[in-house]
C-alpha cells in the first residue's frame, strides 16, 4: 500500500494493548493484530485481560476488557510489563489502563466515547482528553464512532453494524502506525465470516477507512517498525497455554497408544482445555463433562483402570475437591494426569488472575502419606511439552501426576514451533501381558518399583484395586502394620525414582557466583529477562528455573551449592522456597514474593537482585 | 435415532458359579443380606454369556461396597459416594465391559446423591445394586436418607426428623429407564431382576431391601415378614394384572387419578378390572405411583417396575466419535498441529 514517506522508528520490541468495553471486541482485534505481527516474522506473546463478569455495566471500569500483544525482533519471554501503544475505546478503559502506559506511549482513543455520562461513569471528574492530564503521552484522538458510521452509511448498513465494527477502524489506524499490510486481514475476514458476506464487507470497509483516516490526518509522524525475529527455522503457529495442554495430552495418547479420556468440570481459567478436547473426537478423545469436580476425577480414575490415558483439568478450588480422589489414584497406583491452571486464592479468590499459590496443595494437600509427581510448565507454548511429559511420566511410573500451569500461561499465547510426532519421545505404558502367570496386582519392576497396568477385558488378569491398603505383591486387603510401612515407603520411593528419568536441572549462566535466582512455573519470562539484563551488565548472577518439582532433578543440591546467595522468586508467600529449605537446609536461601494476582515486573525483580548483589 | 448398542464381549464357554467365586473371606456379619445378594450375583453372571474378563464391579464405601473383593472379576473399591462417577468412566472408556455397581443407601443417596442422579439422567449403561438397609452399618448405626421418619438410631435418639427418600421416585425423577425392587430373602426375584438389568441398555437400578441384623434388624419386617408379606407385597410382572394376597384375590385398580386396592369378586370386580403392569411404558406416571405404594394402606411393589428404551450415553459417545472420524480432516495429531494458521520461518 502506497503511503507517504514517513521516518521509521526501529524498535526491538513493542507492547500494544487493546482495551474497551467487554462487548467492544477487543479480544478479536488483539488477536488479528498479533496474527499479522506473526506473519511478518515477529516473535510474540499475548495475554487477554478480561473481567470475571461476562458483561459488567457498559462504560464502567468493572467492564473493561483488554488484550495485550508483546512483539519483538528477538525472543519474547513475557507478555510485556508496560505498554508502548494503548488503544482505548472509551474513558473507562483509559482510566483502568493508563497506569500501564509508558511515559511517552502512544494512546489512540475514540473521542466520540467521551460524553459527560461516560466520563462520569468511568470515574473522571473532567474529560481527560481536554484537561491536559495526558500531556506526557502521545495522544491520538479520533472520532472513531462517527467515522465508522459514515464509512458504512453509503452502503446502507445500520448504526448497530457501525457500533460493532468500530474496533476495526481503530485496528486500521494501528496498521497505519505500524505500516502493516491489510491484505492478510482481508483474507482472515473472508475465512472467519464465510457464512456472512455482509460482515466481511463491513470489516474490510471499516479497516480500510481507519487506515485511510490515519494516513489523511497523519496520525503519527513516524512508522514504528519491528524487524522479523531470528527464530529457529521451522513451521510455527500461535498457541495459548490451555490449547497447548490439550494438544500435549492428545499427542501423548497417540504416542502411547492409550485412548484419551478427560473427565472435567468447567472452571476458570482451565475450562478452555475441556472445550478444546471436546472438539477432537476425530482423534478418539472421549471427553466427559462431569456433574462436579469430584465426578470429573473419579470418572478419570475409572477410565484409567480400563487402560485409558485419563486426565482431569481444573483450577485451585477444583483441586481441593479432587484431593480425596487423588489419594485413591495414589493407593491404586493408576496413572492419572491432573492439570491445575492456577488462579488467585484462597476459596474463589481471583478467578481470572494468576498465582502460584497451589504448590503446597499439589505437593501435600491430601490425607495420609500421599506422594504424586508434580511438574510445572513455564510458557504458553511449552504447556504442550509438559502436558506430554506429565502423561508420559504418569503412565510409565503408574503414579498420578499434577501439572501446574496458571491463568497467565493458560490464557496467554505465544509462538509455537510445531513439532513432528515422529520426534516426540516414546512412551512405554507398563501393560501386563494376557495370562501372565507371574501377574500380581502389586508385583513391581525391581528398578522403577512400578506395578503393571492390567486392563479389564484381558484374559488371566482379573484383580481388584481400591482405597483400602493392600498387601504388597498380592493386592489383598491388608491392615498389617509392617505391610503398611512397606507400601508407604514403596509409594514414596517410586516417586523419588522418577528423578532417574527426568533431565538434570540447568543453570542459565555460570554454575557458581554471587547470586542464584531460582524460579518455577509461569514466572520464567520475567525472571529470565531480569537476570539476563543483569548478566549483560556483567553481574555475577545465574538463573535456575525448575520444571520438575516432585521429585526434584538429582543435581539440585549441586546447583544450589555454587552460589553465595540464593533467592527464590514466586507469586505466593514462599511455597517453593520452603520446599527447597526442607530438602536442602541452607542458610543462604532468601525469597522474593508477590501475591497480587499479577505477574512479576522485570523492574521489580532486577531491583531486588541488585539489592541482594550489593548487600554484603 | 440409530442405536449402536456397544455390546459386551461374549463367549461360547459355559461359565459356572465357581468362575466368579473369589478366594477372599467374606467379612459381612452372619445373617447379613449381603450374603444372599452375593450368591444371586454369582448365579446370574455365568448365565449372561459374557466373557468373565469383561465384568467390572465398582463400589463406593460402606458394607455393600466390600462387594468387589468377594467376586472374581475386575473391580474397583472406590471412595465414599463416588462409585457412580467411577463406573461412568469405566463404561465410557470401555463400553465392552459389563459394569456393575454395588452401593448402599448412604453411599448413593447421601454423600453420592449428586453422582447417583446424574448417572441415571445420562443413562450410562451400568447396573446398580443398591443395598437399602436404611442405616449406616459400617459406622455402626446412624440414620441414613432412607431411614423412616421418627426412627431411633445412634444419631437420632429422639427419632429422626427427616423425610426419607423413596428410591424409585428418585430414580424416575432423574429420568431413570430401569427400576426394580427386590427383597434380599428371595433369591429368585433377585436373580430375575439382575438378569433383566443386565439385558437393559442404560442405567438399571435395583433397590434391594436388605436386612442389617446388627443395626436395623427387621427394618423391612412390616413388608417382608412371613406373617404379613402376602398382603404387604405385590410382585409385578409385565403384561400381568397386579394381584396379590394369599389367594391372589386382591388387586390394584386406577380410580380417577389414584391407585386403589380392591378385592376380586367383591362389588362386581373381576380380574379384567385389575390394572395390567406395563413396565415398558415410556410415561412413568403409573410406575411412579407403584414405586411409592407402601403399607399400611397398600402393598409395597416388587419386581421390575420400569424398563424403557432410551439411547445410552456410552452409545451416543461412540456414535459421535464414529461420525467425527468419518467426517473430520484431522486424522492424527500431526494434522492437528498443522491445522489452521501456520507459517514457515
Amino acid at each position: 500500500m502506497a503511503t507517504k514517506q514517513r521516518p521509521v522508528i526501529e524498535r526491538e520490541e513493542v507492547v500494544v494493548k487493546f482495551v474497551g468495553d467487554s462487548g467492544d471486541g477487543m479480544q478479536l482485534t488483539g488477536s488479528i493484530f498479533s496474527d499479522v505481527a506473526a506473519l511478518v516474522g515477529n516473535d510474540l506473546a499475548t495475554f487477554p485481560d478480561f473481567p470475571a463478569e461476562i458483561r459488567a455495566p457498559a462504560n464502567t471500569v468493572a467492564g473493561v476488557s483488554g488484550f495485550q500483544v508483546h512483539m519483538g525482533s528477538s525472543k519474547i519471554f513475557t507478555t510485556g510489563d508496560q505498554v508502548d501503544v494503548l488503544v482505548a475505546m472509551n474513558p473507562a478503559s483509559l482510566k483502568a489502563n493508563l497506569k500501564w502506559a509508558k511515559i511517552g506511549a502512544t494512546i489512540l482513543t475514540d473521542s466520540d466515547a467521551y460524553d459527560d455520562k461516560s466520563i462520569e461513569k468511568a470515574g473522571y471528574k473532567i474529560d481527560p482528553l481536554t484537561d491536559n492530564s495526558l500531556g506526557s503521552f502521545n495522544l491520538v484522538k479520533a472520532p472513531i464512532t462517527t467515522l465508522t458510521k459514515e464509512s458504512l452509511k453509503e452502503l446502507g448498513f445500520d448504526t448497530k453494524s457501525a457500533e460493532r465494527s468500530k474496533n476495526m477502524f481503530a485496528l486500521g489506524m494501528l496498521y497505519y502506525i505500524f505500516n502493516r499490510d491489510l491484505d492478510s486481514s482481508f483474507k482472515y475476514f473472508e475465512q472467519k465470516f464465510k457464512k456472512n458476506p455482509d460482515v466481511v464487507k463491513i470489516n474490510k470497509i471499516v479497516l480500510q477507512a481507519g487506515y485511510n483516516y490515519a494516513d489523511t490526518v497523519e496520525a503519527l509522524e513516524s512508522v514504528i517498525h519491528v524487524s522479523a525475529a531470528h527464530m529457529e527455522k521451522g513451521r510455527y503457529r500461535n498457541i495459548t497455554g490451555n490449547v497447548a495442554v490439550a494438544w500435549g495430552l492428545l499427542a501423548a495418547a497417540e504416542k502411547s497408544g492409550r485412548p484419551l479420556f478427560l473427565g472435567s468440570y468447567p472452571i476458570t481459567p482451565a475450562t478452555e482445555i475441556l472445550m478444546e478436547l471436546s472438539k477432537h473426537k476425530s482423534l478418539g478423545a472421549k471427553v466427559f463433562q462431569a456433574e462436579d469436580e469430584i465426578a470429573g476425577i473419579c470418572s478419570a480414575i475409572g477410565a484409567s483402570f480400563t487402560g485409558a490415558l485419563a486426565c482431569t483439568t481444573t483450577s485451585g478450588p477444583g483441586l481441593s475437591l479432587k484431593s480425596e480422589a487423588i489419594g485413591l489414584a495414589v493407593i491404586t497406583e493408576l496413572p492419572l494426569v491432573i492439570v491445575n491452571v492456577q488462579r488467585g486464592g484462597p476459596s474463589t479468590g481471583l478467578p481470572t488472575k494468576s498465582e502460584q499459590s497451589d504448590l503446597y496443595q499439589a505437593l501435600f494437600g491430601r490425607n495420609g502419606e500421599c506422594p504424586v509427581i508434580v511438574i510445572a510448565a513455564s510458557s504458553s507454548e511449552n504447556c504442550f511439552t509438559y502436558a506430554y511429559m506429565a502423561a508420559k511420566l504418569s503412565m510409565e511410573h503408574m503414579t498420578p501426576t499434577i501439572l501446574l500451569t496458571d491463568g497467565y500461561l493458560g490464557f496467554g499465547s505465544a509462538l509455537f514451533r510445531i513439532p513432528k510426532m515422529a520426534d516426540m519421545p516414546f512412551i512405554y505404558p507398563p501393560l501386563a501381558e494376557p495370562n501372565d502367570p507371574d501377574f500380581k496386582p502389586y508385583r513391581r519392576n525391581a528398578e522403577t518399583l512400578v506395578r503393571k497396568w492390567a486392563i479389564p477385558g484381558t484374559e488371566g488378569l482379573r484383580h481388584r484395586v481400591g482405597g483400602l491398603e493392600k498387601e504388597n505383591i498380592t493386592g489383598i486387603v491388608s491392615t498389617d502394620p509392617l505391610n503398611h510401612q512397606v507400601m508407604t515407603d514403596l509409594r514414596a520411593q517410586k516417586v523419588e525414582k522418577v528423578a532417574d528419568f527426568i533431565p538434570e536441572q540447568e543453570i542459565d549462566g555460570k554454575p557458581e557466583g554471587d547470586l542464584l535466582v531460582v524460579s518455577w512455573g509461569g514466572t520464567y519470562g520475567a525472571v529470565h529477562s531480569a537476570v539476563s539484563q543483569l548478566q549483560k551488565e556483567g553481574k555475577s548472577i545465574s538463573h535456575a528455573h525448575f520444571h520438575y518439582i516432585m521429585p526434584l532433578p538429582k543435581n539440585t543440591g549441586t546447583v544450589l551449592k555454587g552460589f553465595k546467595k540464593i533467592v527464590v522468586c514466586e507469586l505466593n508467600s514462599g511455597q517453593f522456597v520452603n520446599y527447597l529449605r526442607m530438602k536442602f537446609p541452607m542458610p543462604n536461601i532468601s525469597q522474593f514474593n508477590k501475591v497480587q494476582g499479577l505477574p512479576f515486573m522485570i523492574n521489580e525483580l532486577s531491583a531486588k537482585f541488585n539489592q541482594l548483589l550489593e548487600e554484603k | 435415532m440409530d442405536f449402536i448398542n456397544m455390546t459386551v464381549e461374549r463367549t461360547n464357554v459355559q461359565l459356572c458359579k465357581a468362575d466368579f467365586e473369589s478366594d477372599q473371606m467374606v467379612k459381612w456379619c452372619p445373617g447379613c443380606g449381603g450374603h444372599a445378594i452375593l450368591s444371586a450375583v454369582e448365579r446370574v453372571f455365568p448365565k449372561l454369556g459374557y466373557r468373565k474378563e469383561n465384568f467390572c464391579i465398582v463400589s463406593g464405601i460402606g458394607c455393600s461396597s466390600r462387594f468387589p473383593y468377594y467376586v472374581n472379576t475386575y473391580g474397583i473399591h472406590g471412595i465414599h459416594g463416588r462409585a457412580a462417577a467411577i463406573s461412568t468412566g469405566v463404561k465410557i472408556a470401555n463400553p465392552r465391559l459389563s459394569v456393575w455397581m454395588a452401593t448402599g443407601d448412604g453411599d448413593s443417596l447421601a454423600i453420592g446423591g449428586n453422582h447417583f442422579i446424574h448417572v441415571i439422567r445420562r443413562n450410562v449403561d451400568i447396573n446398580i445394586l443398591l443395598f437399602n438397609n436404611q442405616i449406616y452399618g459400617l459406622t455402626k448405626g446412624q440414620y441414613s436418607p432412607t431411614t423412616p421418619m421418627g426412627k431411633v438410631t445412634k444419631t437420632s435418639p429422639m427419632g429422626t426428623i427427616e423425610h426419607p427418600f423413596n428410591i424409585g421416585e428418585l430414580v424416575m425423577g432423574a429420568q431413570g429407564t430401569f427400576f426394580a425392587r427386590v427383597p434380599d430373602n428371595n433369591i429368585n426375584q433377585m436373580t430375575e431382576a439382575m438378569f433383566e438389568a443386565a439385558k437393559h441398555d442404560g442405567t438399571s437400578v435395583i433397590e434391594i431391601m436388605e436386612n442389617c441384623v446388627i443395626f436395623a434388624d427387621k427394618a423391612h419386617i412390616a413388608v417382608l415378614g412371613k406373617d404379613v408379606k402376602d398382603n404387604a407385597m405385590l410382585v409385578v410382572k409385565n403384561g400381568a394384572p397386579m394381584v396379590f394376597g394369599k389367594n391372589m384375590d386382591k388387586g390394584i385398580i386406577l380410580e380417577g387419578t389414584q391407585l386403589k386396592v380392591v378385592e376380586i369378586g367383591k362389588d362386581g370386580i373381576t380380574i379384567d378390572d385389575i390394572l395390567v403392569h406395563d413396565a415398558y411404558n415410556q410415561d412413568p406416571g403409573i410406575q411412579l405411583m407403584l414405586a411409592k405404594l407402601a403399607p399400611p394402606n397398600f402393598p409395597m411393589v416388587f419386581g421390575i417396575i420400569r424398563s424403557t428404551m432410551y439411547p445410552t450415553y456410552d452409545d451416543l459417545v461412540e456414535e459421535q466419535i464414529k461420525y467425527a472420524k468419518e467426517t473430520s480432516k484431522i486424522r492424527n495429531v500431526d494434522d492437528l498441529l498443522n491445522s489452521g494458521d501456520t507459517w514457515e520461518i
